[in-house]
């Protein structure tokens, strides 16, 4: 397969003259002071362009045929691409969340309950357990309905100075206290001797760092790294405070809310990404998982606000290995941005003083400027919550099943399989979908049967040393 | 502008295929504890030569199940790689089906001995003395043994397999399962490790040279491979001057 995507770029380079919609992954995650709201979406730049390629009313047949073979193929090879891409994050965030549930003790101790789940399940009877943590779930989910529809409200309504408050609130809180108290746990955990000014100092430029990376511009590396930390210690927060039954049924409802909410016309993801494809604009990148630069070029850009939030959200960094030499050597050369580097990063990532000039040069660029854009980096997103709820699927798992690691991987399997799935159904539709329903599902699945029916079964084999 | 035809290619490259593998391993593993299940919950507890008889039948089933969703999933691959062969560019798929037969046999055995061996890793971690209540004190090194064992075993099925299926050579594809029921029969032996972990390795050895020679490899090749020669590949000549110089 590596081959194949050696040559193809050059073999489209001369043919590249459309537009091509970044096939996305987009989950908007919302949030409040304590957790995230998970909106799966996944969104599709419409083009006019891109409407007109699929009309098969053309003189030149053959030429539209061969199009869209080398699309498929596209597809295919950066389908392939783009599950490879988004594993690494998801397997990492596990592995993170796994590691520190099975060391630290801190995160499977029953120390009370959000305020959102106020009803408890040490109850007397199952019945009564069952009857708590319905009613628990269904306080929790109308809070996240309730969340995301004044979400939407505030972004229908232009409020984005109020958006990006409400995020950069979350994000301090989760960049600074809760990492605070992570860092304490972990070094309660393997006793080591620290003192307030150096965890301060850490904390501090921990979470400075972050605040940047994150709602500025940053390496994309870093900022991965730092979107896979918070959607860790969100999903730590979550199971350390949610009882068990109401995790399972919280999560259940979430991806049947999740389907409901993106695919149906009237959900309130669906209008979000429809209202943010109308006005050109991306969703909010802190809290979306973006596995490259977000492209900005060729946007008509009429309101000067939006323009500077999208330009604030853009991370720079490097787009194809050839650029990267030619910034490197520019910037080597005079210590900062040399006039060809601004030139191509205006032409890029769109200018950062709003000027209409700028903005016609912008508009007026030729498209086949687009071929020196690697294909390849056209990335695929995925929103935290998704990376959140997985995680708390495992990380439950691995905290409170009695077949231990067998439970985990086969759910941290069946949460993979899922993903790839949705992926795959993300390569044929090329519209917003949901990523929760599958993985959760299948992760659900997999969890109740591999504790209750493999793990017995496997305890016995064990036991007697068979194998199978 | 993009035709949503067969795209179930898409995500069988690289990890994907391993995660698609282990996946189905875990499905075919779930179907045999529910039948393990079923049949202990209608039995009685007590008897424990009927629980061993039991086991060792989940077992069985476990081991056919195994195999019938290795087919499965080499149905599914075949037809993956006509889709593959049809959108490339020369007419053949990127990935040989040998390759592939190498992957899933990996693939299920890499799944197939961590489920076996992580928790017991778990706990050699722990405080504990191994085989205090009369047991064997081998208990770790000889599950190691035989884990290694099984994962190469199914790596070695994986490639015999797929090429009986191809092929149809529905004696090999006998051989093949009655060489794993064999082993896992062999696998109730223990703990007289003698009896079980002996004949087990030589089974390894034997199916690793039927499927190293299934898979076209020789004595001469074996020789070429370890002297190192660099083969003239034409090939990669045609490749570079076809190739377009590209653009930056």
């Amino acid at each position: 397969m590596t081959e194949l995507s050696a040559h193809l770029p050059q073999f489209q380079h001369g043919q590249l003259t459309e537009n091509f919609p970044d096939n996305h992954l987009s989950n908007t995650n919302d949030n409040s002071e304590r957790r995230r709201h998970d909106n799966s979406g996944r969104r599709r730049n419409d083009n006019p362009e891109s409407e007109t390629n699929g009309q098969p009313q053309n003189n030149i047949q053959q030429v539209v045929e061969q199009d869209e073979e080398e699309d498929e193929e596209l597809t295919l090879k950066y389908g392939a691409k783009h599950v490879i891409m988004l594993f690494v994050p998801v397997t990492l965030c596990m592995v993170v969340v796994v590691a520190t549930i099975k060391s630290v003790s801190f995160y499977t101790r029953k120390d009370g309950q959000l305020i959102y789940t106020p009803f408890t399940e040490e109850t007397e009877t199952v019945g009564q357990r069952a009857l708590n943590s319905i009613l628990n779930a269904a306080i929790m989910i109308s809070v996240i309905i309730v969340m995301t529809i004044l979400l939407v409200v505030l972004y229908k309504y232009r409020c984005y100075k109020v958006i990006h408050g409400w995020l950069i609130i979350s994000s301090l809180l989760l960049l600074f206290f809760f990492s605070f108290i992570y860092l304490g746990e972990v070094f309660k955990t393997y006793n080591v001797a620290m003192d307030y000014i150096t965890v301060a100092l850490i904390i501090w430029n921990f979470g400075v760092v972050g605040m940047i990376c994150i709602h500025w511009k940053g390496p994309l590396r870093l900022q991965q790294a730092y979107l896979i930390m918070i959607s860790a210690l969100m999903a730590l927060v979550f199971i350390k405070y949610l009882p068990e039954w109401t995790a399972w049924l919280i999560l259940a409802v979430i991806s049947v809310y999740d389907l409901v909410a993106v695919l149906c016309p009237k959900g309130p993801l669906r209008m979000l990404v429809e209202t943010a494809q109308e006005r050109n604009e991306t969703l909010f990148p802190a809290l979306i998982y973006s596995s490259t630069m977000i492209w900005l070029v060729n946007m008509a850009e009429e309101d000067p606000e939006a323009q500077r939030k999208a330009t604030k959200n853009s991370t720079y960094d490097k787009q194809a290995p050839a650029n990267q030499t030619r910034n490197e050597d520019a910037e080597a050369d005079d210590g900062g941005f040399s006039q060809e580097w601004q030139q191509q990063r205006d032409n890029r990532i769109g200018p950062i003083e709003s000027t209409p000039e700028s903005r016609a040069a912008v508009q007026a660029l030729p498209s086949n400027s687009q071929t020196s854009e690697d294909p390849e980096e056209r990335g695929v997103k995925l929103g935290l919550g998704d990376f959140i709820f997985y995680s708390v699927l495992v990380g439950k798992a691995s905290a409170t099943a009695s077949g231990d690691w067998n439970t985990t991987l086969a759910c941290f399997v069946a949460i993979l399989i899922g993903l790839c799935l949705t992926l795959l159904l993300l390569a044929i539709f090329k519209k917003a979908l949901p990523a929760l329903p599958i993985s959760i599902t299948f992760g659900l699945v997999f969890y109740f049967a591999t504790d209750n029916l493999v793990q017995p079964f496997m305890d016995q084999l064990a036991f007697h040393q068979f194998y199978i | 502008m993009f035709v949503g035809r067969e795209t179930a290619t898409a995500p069988l490259c690289g990890k994907s295929r391993h995660r698609k593998r282990a996946f189905f391993w875990l499905v075919s593993l779930l179907l045999a504890s529910l039948v393990w299940f079923v049949s202990v919950r209608l039995s009685d507890r007590g008897d424990a030569a009927l629980q061993r008889g039991l086991l060792g039948f989940g077992a069985a089933v476990s081991v056919l199940l195994q195999e019938l969703f290795r087919f499965a999933y080499f149905k599914l691959l075949k037809k993956a790689d006509e889709g593959l062969a049809t959108i490339s560019e020369d007419g053949r798929s990127p990935i040989s089906l040998r390759q592939m037969a190498y992957v899933s046999g990996l693939s299920f055995g890499i799944i197939s001995g961590v489920f076996s061996v992580i928790n017991i890793l778990a706990d050699s971690i722990g405080p504990g003395t191994v085989g205090i209540h009369g047991d064997s004190p081998y208990y770790f090194i000889t599950s190691a043994f035989l884990t290694m064992a099984l994962v190469l075993l199914h790596t070695f099925w994986g490639v015999i397999f797929f090429d009986a299926c191809e092929k149809r050579r529905y004696g090999c594809l006998g051989l093949v399962v009655a060489s794993h029921l064999l082993t896992s029969g062999l696998t109730f032996l223990n703990p007289r490790y003698a009896a079980s972990l002996g004949p087990i390795f030589i089974i390894t050895l034997c199916t690793g040279l039927w499927a190293f020679v299934t898979a076209g490899g020789s004595f001469r090749s074996l020789l070429k491979c370890l002297s190192c020669k660099q083969e003239d590949d034409s090939r990669v000549m045609t490749y570079s001057a076809l190739r377009v110089p590209c653009e930056d």
